[in-house]
């Protein structure tokens, strides 16, 4: 028996992904917020919290203008490729809180077609502790801190970087599956290192893609979403934790992250264990962290990990059906990935996943790391 | 040269950067309960005291994780690739990151014994760096 529903997901919306030339961020957005009202037979005038998060500034508010919404509650929490998971997590405590009663949560980006993952990135304050002590290394971020990760994963557990690549071609295997994906051609291992070397370890194929894409997820009252149209999504555990921007000195273990605890705290709140859950999505911005979190939410023991994803397990067709849209490895990855996973679980749940829907699928977990596991989200998502 | 990020100091970090120009790595320590931090902070993260002081480290460190970047990370760095980015774990018990410098980089472990350098990037800025021990 699982616990008790905190609130409800009503709607899910992707808007126009992979290359999309002569949109904006805003734009979107808007788009994929226009799907999810409709889908939920809802209208812009019966939200009334907006949680935004893009490049640029004062999101929410820009989200709330365009859409013409009146909001009593808004939030633009900006924690990297979390931040919607995020949102879920207070857009629960909002409406429990009586502060808004129809959360609209978004995010678009056109981070491929403006080319912005460029050299150096954004220009950052030469005083901010990363300028100083981080940036003069020449240290890629996120990506030079899990390629870290990843050699100290092989160092400790002997993991390797065919481990690594299978976690890659599962994520292109279940892409395959999914006309919405960006990458559906065929991947092999050997492809996989064989691909150009970025930072040792990690190969382009063990790091996401850069696309462009938005999403929307609409969040109630549990006694609200079920007078609406679509079977409601329960959310039956959110937790989430943070502990650092870009310089992760004063975490001891890398291996041993914040993540462990959130998933620990919404298992709890929803009442149920590892072997209870149907369909699971991990943020897969670089393969060592699928690893990494399989071990860190208790699929498998500290350093078993890259055991774990061998031998077809997580691939469809598999016993543990991970990252089912083809993830941030192949369907794709417009700069912050996690309202995606949300996404994809609700739609599993709702068994509209078409030849990749894992059957009968009644429980998913999300489970969401930004920057350079700095941050955390861990939901339990499940249906009557 | 000019296209090289590098740190603008402040109040807190002025220390740090001067004795690094003067070739000393120099560790923030707490005057109250004697904790050792790194980055530098205008106060004490564990006893809240205000009153830091500053201690010459030994120098001497382990690789904790590391990294060979065959991608720039930055237009200065295009001309040095492949290149190590290490997280050193020095003696005195703080983690900090660099790179291995001096050293044959395909011999960098985790584990392994370093030891720190200096490598002049301005007139203003010297960077610590670590080559490999022994």
């Amino acid at each position: 028996m699982v616990g008790k529903p905190r609130a409800a997901i009503v709607a899910v919306a992707e808007s126009d992904l992979g290359k999309t030339p002569g949109k904006t961020a805003v734009q979107l957005q808007a788009q994929a917020a226009r799907r999810a009202v409709m889908e939920a037979g809802l209208t812009f005038k019966d939200i009334d919290g907006v949680f935004a998060h893009t490049d640029g500034v004062f999101p929410s508010l820009m989200i709330t203008e365009y859409l013409g919404i009146k909001a009593t509650y808004t939030d633009s929490t900006a924690a990297g490729g979390l931040s919607n998971p995020s949102h879920v997590v207070h857009a629960i405590a909002a409406i429990e809180a009586g502060l808004c009663n129809v959360a609209l949560i978004t995010y678009g980006s056109t981070q491929a077609s403006d080319a912005s993952r460029k050299l150096g990135g954004v220009p950052e304050d030469p005083r901010s502790p990363r300028s100083q002590f981080v940036t003069p290394y020449g240290q890629m971020t996120p990506l030079g801190y899990y390629a870290m990760a990843a050699r100290r994963h092989m160092y400790q557990y002997g993991t390797t970087s065919e481990q690594m690549a299978e976690v890659a071609v599962a994520a292109r295997k279940w892409a395959q599956l999914n006309p919405k994906a960006y990458r559906r051609e065929p991947l092999t291992v050997e492809e996989v290192l064989s691909s150009q070397i970025i930072a040792e370890p990690l190969h382009v194929r063990d790091c996401c893609l850069v696309t462009d894409g938005g999403g929307a997820v609409i969040v109630t009252s549990v006694a609200r979403a079920k007078l609406l149209r679509k079977k409601p999504v329960y959310i039956l555990g959110a937790a989430e934790n943070q502990s650092h921007h870009f310089t992760p000195f004063d975490v001891k273990d890398w291996l041993d992250t914040g993540l462990a605890a959130t998933a620990q705290r919404a298992m709890q709140m929803a009442s149920v264990t590892q072997k209870d859950l149907d369909v699971v999505q991990i943020y897969d911005h670089f393969t060592i962290g699928v690893i990494q979190a399989l071990e860190e939410l208790g699929f498998c023991k500290r350093g078993e990990g890259g055991q774990f994803v061998t031998g077809g397990r997580i691939a469809p067709g598999g016993s543990f059906p991970l990252n089912t849209s083809g993830g941030g490895l192949s369907y794709g990855h417009p700069g912050m990935f996690g309202i995606f996973l949300i996404i994809e679980a609700v739609r599993q749940l709702c068994g509209e996943c078409g030849e990749r829907q894992v059957k009968d699928a009644k429980l998913a977990l999300c489970q969401a790391a930004s920057l350079v596991f700095s941050a955390h989200t861990t939901l339990i998502l499940g249906r009557d | 040269m000019s296209n090289r990020p590098l740190p603008m100091p402040t109040e807190d970090t002025k220390p740090y950067w001067e004795g690094a120009k003067a070739g000393k790595l120099m560790i923030q320590k707490c005057t109250a309960c004697g904790s050792l931090q790194f980055y530098p902070r205008t106060y004490c993260m564990g006893c809240l005291n205000e009153s830091m002081t500053w201690v010459e480290a030994s120098g001497n460190g382990t690789v904790y994780a590391f990294t060979i970047n065959h991608r720039p990370a930055n237009e200065y760095m295009k001309d040095k690739t492949p290149y190590a980015v290490a997280a050193i774990d020095l003696d005195e018990g703080v983690r900090m990151l660099a790179n291995i410098v001096e050293s044959d980089i395909m011999k960098v472990k985790c584990g392994a014994g370093v030891q720190v350098v200096f490598e002049k990037a301005s007139e203003e800025i010297t960077l610590p760096q670590f080559k490999l021990a022994g």
